[in-house]
């Protein structure tokens, strides 16, 4: 089996880890911009995150032969200090140029509040002067709806093309609004919150599945990094055949980061499995 | 003639995969429900909105997991005006 790890945090893993996903197929991994689990003092702080983003963990994972990408932005769960946001957004066109770049994310909201929503609309500025990939994360259990359309009115406001962004964690109850927006959904595997392997399965069968990926959005919390093949093995004995297992978790993010030119996968893992 | 359906199309098959955990999911919930009973104080806006979703399970119409987690959602649409916390507790407490 081969897949890619389209969302995951791997500052906040370990070697081990890199090594697991590389035995288990993985075939590239991206990390994007995240909250390191307390609020940054300064802009210097997201300079040292953004070169760890871009050259440290890059090189951790070329040691299993994994290539890693980044994404980056100043979190909404840091964007109500819109000081430090402004300082933060004048650091970005600097390592967007980077080849393993793939562009804006993940951006979004936290708590939908106001300034979340300026510091929103100012990262997708930005990814479309320079017609840049955006993901974008969706707000937590009881705030994900409200937020989720928020979002979408910003992207359509911004005239971003429904293609170039994937609005991220989806749920059941967000899914049919993302993808009727045309957008790309990626749906996160997680023990408690966010979805389960069977409930992202029955998302898959249901909607449009050629616009969905998996990701294990591991991090410092409760998360698992090998989510992705755990749910490709859900989906096996589910019923459904190896090439319908292949186009979701590798197929369908190759397509859509492939959007980005210096994107590619592990040696060799683009033969036909 | 047509096709047998796919297997996860199929509720034996379905069952056979995920019964056993649904099962034990159900007798978790009602421990906890037992456990709550036990306990003293008031229920808190997330307990309500547990026992308000106990009802969508039992009402016999599709699209339960989308009609729960809709009717645990924030309904209204402006923006906060500021974020206050940065954490959310799984259920709208105006619910």
């Amino acid at each position: 089996m081969r897949y890619v790890e389209p969302h995951a945090h791997m500052v906040s893993r370990t070697t081990d880890d890199y090594r697991a996903m590389a035995l288990s197929g993985c075939a590239a991994v991206c990390e994007p911009a995240f909250w390191a689990g307390f609020d940054r003092c300064s802009a210097d702080g997201f300079r040292d995150y953004f070169r760890q983003l871009t050259e440290t963990e890059p090189a951790r994972a070329a040691r299993f032969g994994l290539p890693h990408f980044a994404w980056l932005c100043l979190n909404p769960k840091e964007s109500e200090d819109l000081g430090l946001a402004e300082d933060v957004l004048a650091l970005i066109p600097e390592f967007l140029s980077r080849p393993n770049v793939l562009g804006i994310g993940e951006i979004g909201l936290n708590k939908n509040s106001r300034n979340e929503l300026r510091v929103l609309e100012r990262h997708v500025q930005i990814a479309v002067e320079r017609d840049r990939l955006i993901l974008v994360h969706t707000p937590h259990l009881e705030d994900k709806l409200k937020g989720t359309r928020l979002i979408l009115d910003v992207l359509r406001a911004h005239g971003v093309k429904p293609g170039r962004a994937l609005v991220d964690h989806v749920e059941e109850h967000t899914v049919r609004l993302v993808l009727d927006a045309g957008h790309w959904g990626g749906i996160t595997l997680y023990p408690e919150s966010k979805a389960t392997p069977a409930r992202a399965i029955d998302m898959v069968e249901r909607y449009a599945a050629e616009r969905l990926w998996l990701n294990s959005a591991c991090d410092w919390g409760h998360s698992e990094p090998l989510a992705v093949p755990r749910a490709a093995l859900e989906m096996r004995r589910r019923g459904h055949s190896a090439a319908a297992v292949d186009a979701l978790v590798y197929g369908n993010p190759v397509r859509f980061l492939s959007q980005v030119p210096g994107f590619r996968v592990a040696e060799g893992a683009d033969l036909a499995p | 003639m047509s096709r047998p359906p796919e297997p996860w199309r199929r509720r034996e098959a379905l069952a056979d995969l995920y019964y056993m955990d649904a099962r034990a999911r159900v007798l978790d919930l009602a421990a906890f429900l037992d456990r709550l009973d036990r306990a003293e104080g008031a229920e808190d806006h997330r307990l309500r909105s547990l026992r308000a979703a106990l009802a969508l399970l039992a009402d016999g119409k599709e699209d339960r997991a989308r009609r729960i987690l809709e009717s645990w959602s924030d309904p209204t649409t402006d923006p906060a005006p500021a974020a206050g916390s940065k954490g959310a507790t799984g259920a709208w407490p105006g619910a």
